[in-house]
């Protein structure tokens, strides 16, 4: 990758810029807040779980492009799953940055992360990964029903 | 500036500057207040000190031990050239600046701090002089006491008087900022703890590879920097103290080396400075900080500063220039860092892209976090400068940062 538009795209910036769910969750029930000590920035997740499956999804917080638009990107792509499903989802898109799979998505990876795999090129930046990964490791605390705040470190 | 620095001969003494990055970029590096690369003449004395005399020191009667004792011991004493300290007995070596303060904290500050009394620290502290002098506080019962900065960046220093008083026991200040570049009034603020009888500690790290330093000259109490910030080795560094505060201090930790002598009922300590070196020291590390010494001196500090003054200059006027970018840290005094933050791009996403250019820069919060605060952001991108940078790589920063504007337009 030796262009920063590869890891910026359009997408990315885009979340950045306009970053969506960006906001407090009304009646929210599941809540956690994740940190990353390396840099201060910290993020919040509050979930609506109604009969297992997530209502309505919101994050707060600062970070950089990579962080914030992962966060914007994960509340849409969690809206509306079962718990299971959102669980899966984020196990996947862990393997995507920080498994020991390849660098290119599988076609079954490609297929269940939809456009989170745009988040593909943050493999390469191993000092960004964390970035990427901060909020979900916040949704999946918030998903398990845990309280304390998750760290990066 | 030229004739000031031979810049081109002195990077040739760098072996690291000369290398090609991943994307085929030149490596532009602007991390020095993290750590500076070293000389040559640096790597040479730590493999020629492991190829030829490596022993241990002080106690061995054979031929290894003593040239290893002696060269020990000549670092120390280029160490106390260095600081115009009066006597090599008043430099300690250390891990680092961090080991240095935490040593007077644990010794002189656990002795000396009562319930109720104060240490004072700047805004502007690293979170290696603030965290300690805390440790210390709640320890003791303790409060620790906060000097303001301004909106440049600099000390307030009308509230000095006001926040020396009688419970007052230690000022910790820092000579250089690490966040901001602000290069602190020392003589000022010495000369008011004294005449309040309130010790002083000066945490050099961030001054020493940029500016002439004199103890007796400033007639600071302690003062402590780091050999990997000076173009020495890592995890060497070095705490000068006042003879007889040392010497009226308990040693912090024990061992062997910092002994007279041990038995079950009574151990007698050693003498300066060996009281508080317990343990195998970093003799190779000592040795390569001596050489890193002989190498900025042979090169000149006040010729170092006065090229480094004109370059920071520079790149003030280069990073202004830049569109959306705010300089945090405004100071009228400053040595070597230019702190900055750009409207609506995190410092991280600057780093990524000035690294996919082949610039190395530090992003965050530089271990600062309460400056952070004082001036409401999460935190800054900072280039910060040693004696082998060039404008050519200011210019390439600046160019950098005109591809962070326009991928984030």
């Amino acid at each position: 990758m030796s262009d920063v538009r590869e890891l910026y795209q359009s997408v990315i910036l885009d979340h950045n810029k306009r970053p969506r769910n960006f906001r407090k969750v009304e009646g929210a029930n599941r809540f956690a807040e994740g940190y990353n000590p390396l840099c201060g920035d910290k993020v919040t997740v509050q979930l609506r779980v109604e009969d297992g499956v997530v209502r309505d999804v919101g994050f707060e917080g600062s970070g950089c492009a990579i962080s914030t638009a992962s966060a914007s990107m994960m509340t849409e792509s969690v809206k509306g799953r079962s718990l299971a499903d959102a669980e899966r989802l984020f196990q996947q898109f862990h393997d995507l940055l920080a498994g020991a799979s390849r660098k290119v998505p599988s076609d079954e990876q490609q297929q269940a992360l939809g456009k989170l795999t745009v988040f593909s090129g943050v493999r390469e930046y191993p000092a960004r990964v964390k970035c990427a990964t901060l909020v979900w490791h916040a949704l999946h605390s918030a998903l398990e029903g845990r309280a304390d705040p998750v760290s990066t470190e | 500036m030229k004739g000031v620095l031979d810049v081109k001969r002195l990077r040739e003494d760098f072996p690291i500057l000369h290398q090609t990055l991943r994307h085929g970029r030149s490596l532009v590096y602007l991390d020095n207040a993290a750590t500076t690369q070293k000389p040559r003449a640096v790597i040479d004395a730590l493999v020629g000190y492991y190829e030829r005399d490596n022993a241990n020191i002080h106690r061995g009667v054979h031929e290894l031990s003593q040239r290893a004792t002696a060269a020990f011991e000549e670092a120390r004493a280029k160490v106390q050239h260095l600081l115009g300290a009066a006597h090599p007995s008043e430099i300690i070596f250390t891990r680092g600046a961090t080991e240095a303060i935490n040593l007077v904290a644990q010794s002189f500050g656990r002795a000396n701090l009562r319930p109720g009394d104060e240490v004072l620290i700047s805004a502007m502290e690293h979170h290696s002089n603030i965290v300690p002098w805390q440790q210390l506080c709640e320890e003791k019962g303790g409060r620790l006491r906060v000097l303001p900065i301004d909106d440049r960046g600099e000390l307030v220093m009308e509230e000095l008087p006001r926040l020396l008083g009688p419970r007052t026991k230690l000022v910790a200040v820092g000579h250089v900022s690490n966040a901001l570049g602000t290069l602190n009034p020392l003589r000022e603020i010495i000369a008011l703890a004294h005449e309040q009888g309130v010790t002083v500690l000066v945490d050099g790290a961030q001054a020493v590879a940029h500016t002439r330093v004199n103890v007796q000259d400033l007639d600071c109490d302690f003062y402590c920097f780091s050999g990997h910030k000076l173009y020495g080795p890592t995890g060497i560094g070095v705490l000068f103290g006042r003879r007889a505060l040392l010497e009226a201090m308990a040693p912090w930790q024990g061992g062997g080396e910092m002994i007279a002598s041990v038995s079950f009922e009574k151990t007698l300590y050693n003498v300066l400075p060996h009281k508080f070196e317990a343990g195998t020291p970093h003799i190779g590390g000592a040795i390569g900080l001596g050489v890193a010494i002989d190498y900025v001196q042979s090169v000149g500090l006040d010729a170092i500063a006065a090229y480094e003054g004109e370059l920071l200059a520079y790149g003030t006027r280069a990073l202004l220039g830049v569109p959306r970018l705010r300089l945090i840290g405004t100071a009228r005094e400053k040595a070597s860092v230019l702190s900055f933050v750009m409207e609506g791009v995190h410092p991280h996403d600057i780093g990524t892209i000035l690294d996919q250019e082949g610039i190395a820069i530090r992003t965050g919060h530089h271990c600062a976090q309460p400056v952070m605060d004082r001036f409401g952001v999460a935190g800054t991108a900072r280039a910060s400068l040693a004696l082998y940078n060039t404008r050519d790589e200011i210019d390439a920063l600046v160019a950098g940062l005109r591809k962070v504007a326009e991928v984030f337009g």
